[in-house]
């Protein structure tokens, strides 16, 4: 293994394949906050060369966190497809790249190979591809996911209805989610992040949806963002939904910030595989975000997209309905600008389905980042097109609760029209009946929900 | 003169094509979300587009004002601040906000109450306005509250670019059982003047992040202070019977 390159006469040594791994990584100030960034532009592209040269078994054999001190590395590399691996082993990442991208290999093809490498691995080849491999490649793989509606089918952008309202009020919730529903937002799944963390609260919101769902025959599933524990305590004492929701980290102590266990999380998908309301098999929802694990010191000095990583190879083992990267959440402190939340979505996108993961994106900036609609918007283009399961369905783009811009559902409604894409079949023969979306557009109907109150 | 930001959200909306405007209005009364703003093709309308502009540049804008010293003054606190030199550390410097360096340890022990029931404190986060908005009516309620159950308060003081994890030094350098940090939330279109409380039972160092019990949302908009307030005195007596805090107390 040689971690040592020149450049234009110069040298660069790294210390170890962590080290290389977050130097190769495109700008990122929390990698920068973190001291892990490279120092240079070119430093960063000796980086890149020698990862190109490192081999899938190197990667495989470096993990960020040691085996024997965290559960996430032990789930990822137990999981790893034995025979997979075998085959790509002596590959080096440059060679995986080449591969990845060639036209004689198909998505299908890809995904089996994703079987066989770590996050790590993943990581790695993703640093060494600009903007529009990881657009190109990424298109290549269909990834499905059954709940009550499969997700994933050619052709198709589902959105999630996010009806969030700052007090969980019912009458709110639901006047953000019909309106939802008259722009044909809602096949993912109405999910709604209650403002309140309790059983109460998520035993009523869940009664809101399940309502909701029945009583119009809505083909979608249901979900309330609450802590893990909280659902399953919801689920015991009778409540209905059909996706369980957690946050996940790429290490065991960020996932300890979260107040999360492995465990707790084979808990809550056997319970909600027995006692939800979903047909399954899919029925966990999780979401993501780069540098989640550094706003909780559980990096151990790697980069984040590595660390991102980790939380997909933690996620597949679950096999979940929606991935969903929240990339512009976290912060100017992490993610600084537009140009580096266009990376990381990309990244974030295409690292997630080459682990096999139904992955969207909660296209997203905060106030305090340099970045406005504009930038939003722009990055949703680029999504569709990296074959991104689905996106948030906000009114305007303006969430109330979560104080933050995402796309909103005249967005969308615009990203489907313009690249010829469909809600899920069922969902968007239910929109269909009440004109809310006809001939692959927006219908008669659309944007009055007063339809659905006569 | 005309001004786009004068009427409510909830007054604002757009019947074009609507079979029953009457329901449209009625389900705006729930919410302050951005419904029943009609559309064109699959694009905003012209008002509304300009309308979430504004909005949206006066909660950017929001981030880099600084509290006012009248503000502090007013209330008659002790100011003390972090590492963080301007708003623009604060941004990108997420460690120096967390850090209290020994000097403003220093005036911190000369003139707060030591080994208090309850350490309460005021910092401007990410939104400065919240501040003057909410801690008159937000303090003065939980301070009653807590002093009527018979708890000890220490002496309250604001902190400039505050950090939430402040908590982790202030609340072993002063004593306190429990700690509870009241400080501006990333600022949002429908306010720029909402805050959250993080409070911990005996903060430390090496806490972890979900030992605190979070409420957010507080504002005129959300859930206003003195409601906040009873929530708060009431979650601050469970923590300090129970010894624990965070997402292991069962609401």
């Amino acid at each position: 293994m040689i971690l040592k390159t020149k450049l234009y006469n110069k040298t660069y040594e790294f210390s170890s394949v962590k080290d290389v791994l977050a130097k190769a990584s495109e700008q990122k100030s929390g990698d920068i906050l973190a001291g892990v960034a490279a120092e240079s532009k070119l430093e960063r592209v000796a980086a890149k060369v020698v990862l190109s040269e490192l081999t899938v078994k190197d990667l495989y054999e470096n993990p960020s966190v040691p085996y024997e001190k965290d559960a996430v590395t032990r789930l990822i590399q137990d999981d790893i497809d034995a025979a997979a691996y075998e085959k790509l082993k002596g590959t080096s990442l440059g060679e995986l790249r080449e591969w990845l991208l060639s036209g004689q290999t198909t998505g299908e093809m890809m995904l089996a190979a994703g079987k066989g490498l770590t996050s790590e691995a993943i990581s790695g080849v993703s640093k060494l591809m600009g903007n529009l491999d990881l657009i190109y490649a990424g298109s290549k793989m269909k990834i499905t996911a059954t709940c009550n509606t499969t997700i994933g089918e050619d052709g198709v952008l589902a959105c999630r209805l996010q009806p969030n309202h700052p007090i969980d009020d019912k009458d709110g919730i639901i006047a953000s989610a019909l309106e939802g529903l008259s722009y044909g937002a809602g096949d993912a799944v109405l999910g709604v992040n209650p403002a309140i963390d309790t059983i109460d609260s998520t035993l009523s919101v869940w009664e809101v949806l399940e309502n909701l769902k029945n009583k119009y025959q809505i083909p979608t599933q249901t979900c309330v963002l609450s802590h893990v524990t909280t659902q399953m305590e919801a689920l015991k004492r009778g409540g209905r939904a059909d996706l369980c929701f957690q946050s996940i980290a790429g290490s065991e102590k960020a996932l300890a910030a979260f107040g999360v266990t492995l465990p707790m999380l084979s808990e809550a998908n056997a319970l909600f595989h027995e006692q939800g309301s979903a047909k399954g098999p899919n029925v966990m929802y999780f979401e993501t975000g780069q540098a989640s694990e550094l706003s909780s010191s559980a990096h151990f000095n790697t980069d984040q997209v590595t660390m991102e990583c980790r939380c997909y190879g933690l996620a597949r083992h679950f096999r979940p309905f929606l991935v969903n990267t929240v990339v512009g959440f976290m912060g100017p402190e992490y993610i600084y600008d537009s140009k580096q939340l266009t990376r990381a979505a990309l990244e974030d996108v295409f690292n997630g389905h080459l682990h096999g993961l139904p992955m969207g994106c909660d296209v997203c900036y905060t106030n305090h980042m340099p970045m406005d609609q504009n930038d939003n918007e722009a990055l949703a283009m680029l999504l569709v097109n990296a074959g991104c399961h689905f996106m948030m369905g906000v009114p305007q783009g303006d969430d109330i609760m979560l104080m933050y811009q995402s796309t909103g559902f005249h967005d969308l409604a615009a990203l489907r029209e313009i690249s010829k894409k469909h809600p899920i079949k069922e969902f968007e023969q239910w929109l269909s009946k009440w004109g809310f979306w006809e001939n692959g557009k927006l219908g008669r109907n659309a944007g009055d929900f007063t339809v659905l109150l006569q | 003169m005309k001004d786009i930001t004068e009427s409510s959200i909830q007054k604002t909306g757009c019947e074009e094509g609507i079979l029953e405007p009457g329901l449209m209005w009625k389900a705006k009364q729930s919410t302050t979300a951005r419904i029943g703003i009609g559309h064109t093709g699959a694009r905003y309308k012209t008002n509304s587009m300009l309308r979430f502009l504004a909005d949206q540049a006066q909660a950017s804008d929001s981030v880099f004002t600084e509290v006012e010293d009248a503000v502090i003054k007013k209330m008659n606190i002790l100011e003390i601040h972090t590492k963080c030199r301007n708003k623009e550390d604060m941004i990108v410097r997420p460690d120096w906000g967390r850090i209290v360096e020994e000097d403003q340890q220093k005036l911190l022990l000369d003139n707060c109450k030591i080994n208090p029931d309850v350490q309460i404190y005021f910092g401007d986060g990410l939104c400065s306005p919240a501040i003057g908005a909410n801690i008159p009516d937000l303090f003065q309620v939980i301070s009653k509250g807590l002093a009527f159950e018979g708890k000890v308060v220490g002496t309250p003081f604001f902190v400039r670019y505050c950090r939430v994890n402040t908590a982790r030094t202030i609340g072993p350098l002063l004593g306190a059982k429990v700690t509870c940090v009241l400080i501006g939330e990333r600022p949002g279109l429908s306010t720029a003047e909402s805050m959250s409380a993080y409070i911990a039972y005996r903060p430390h160092p090496k806490m972890q992040e979900s030992e605190y019990t979070v409420v957010s949302n507080i504002s005129r908009y959300g859930i206003p202070p003195v409601e906040a307030a009873a929530h708060i005195v009431d979650l601050i007596l469970e923590i300090l019977e129970k010894k624990q805090s965070g997402i292991r107390v069962d609401l």
